[in-house]
């Protein structure tokens, strides 16, 4: 018997971020763009969506990869109904998805033409940050009922994100929400990341929302493969 | 909570390792906790002991070494070891700032016994 010192230095989700890659070449193969949606639950992740698809439909096509906790169809069902492909990926509990739930996802959906694909993540703002699925861009939702204090208590998920989405705005006139507040906690952890204000319920802002989108599913479309 | 998957990644990680270099059962592992990792280490502990048992991890000791955050500003280049979160850099105090190292979670070595 003896005992021996095993040198290794792996990230513990070196996996995970392999796969990730990988999902993200089969993405870049057929020109499609992934964005990754995060947001607590109820900041309004699904109707940012449905306004997306209203937004673009006509010009793009769309599917959807939806990661819920529970086997609950409500959002995939919404979306179903708007006749987008969509795809329900039941985490089983667990907080989040991960590079391997999304490559399930792409696999039951046809994705030959697909301009965008749209992923849904679990709602959970500590979670989803630490695993990487594959998709191009990531982008949080934040709710102005949530509070201007999120950056400041779950700062992980603002670090990796290129979009941060400031939802409800039509609720400003009735909530104690410093925007400055807010805008300068985002701005500390990710310097130059985009923040759009937006309005799922009246429309305000959602065109620069969609402007947003449709310049980088260009680019993706039109990229070299 | 994300925790639990990541202690499952750990086992697997560590299980291939040591089968791989003809270990009868893993004594310790050692591991690095970055402090923006994210990952609560009794939180992992917790979890381990779940998830090794009947393996060849199963009563193995989980060695934690934290690793502070180090920023660099984008503005100054100065590099600095995070005090406070959301702190601007403490030299020329702008918020131009990115995080170099200590977010990960990375496991370093196992002790094995042959």
């Amino acid at each position: 018997m003896s005992i021996e010192k095993v040198q290794i230095v792996e990230k513990i989700l070196d996996a995970n971020d392999q796969m990730a890659l990988e999902n993200q070449q089969v993405f870049d193969q057929k020109n499609i763009l992934a964005i990754n949606i995060m947001a607590s639950p109820g900041a309004g992740k699904t109707s940012l969506i449905l306004r997306t698809i209203e937004g673009l439909a006509a010009d793009y096509k769309i599917a959807v990869i939806e990661g819920d906790t529970a086997p609950v169809t409500i959002d995939a069902d919404k979306i179903y109904e708007r006749g987008i492909p969509v795809t329900q990926i039941n985490t089983g509990g667990d907080c989040h998805l991960d590079a391997l739930m999304v490559r399930k996802g792409m696999q039951a959906l046809n994705l030959e033409g697909v301009d965008l694909v749209i992923i849904e993540n679990v709602g959970n703002l500590i979670c989803p940050a630490a695993f990487k699925l594959g998709s191009h861009l990531n982008v949080a939702i934040a709710s102005i009922p949530e509070g201007d204090d999120k950056p400041y208590k779950y700062p992980n998920i603002y670090r990796g994100i290129q979009c941060l989405v400031l939802n409800k705005t039509d609720l400003l006139p009735y909530v104690d929400f410093n925007l400055e507040y807010f805008k300068q906690g985002i701005r500390i952890l990710n310097p130059g990341v985009d923040i759009l204000p937006l309005s799922s319920k009246t429309g305000e802002g959602m065109d620069a929302w969609l402007a947003w989108l449709c310049k980088r599913i260009n680019e993706k479309k039109h990229a070299q493969k | 909570m994300h925790e639990y998957a990541i202690t499952e990644a750990l086992l697997k990680t560590a299980s291939e390792y040591a089968e791989n270099n003809g270990a009868k059962r893993v004594l310790s592992l050692n591991l690095v906790i970055g402090d923006l990792s994210g990952i609560i280490d009794e939180s992992v502990q917790f979890y381990w002991d779940m998830v090794s048992e009947d393996t060849i991890c199963a009563g193995s000791i989980l060695k934690f070494e934290k690793q502070s955050a180090v920023f660099r500003c984008l503005a100054c280049q100065s590099e600095f070891p995070m005090v406070e979160e959301l702190a601007p850099c403490p030299k020329c105090g702008s918020i131009d700032i990115r995080v170099i190292s200590g977010d990960d979670f990375t496991l370093k070595s196992i002790e094995i016994e042959k």
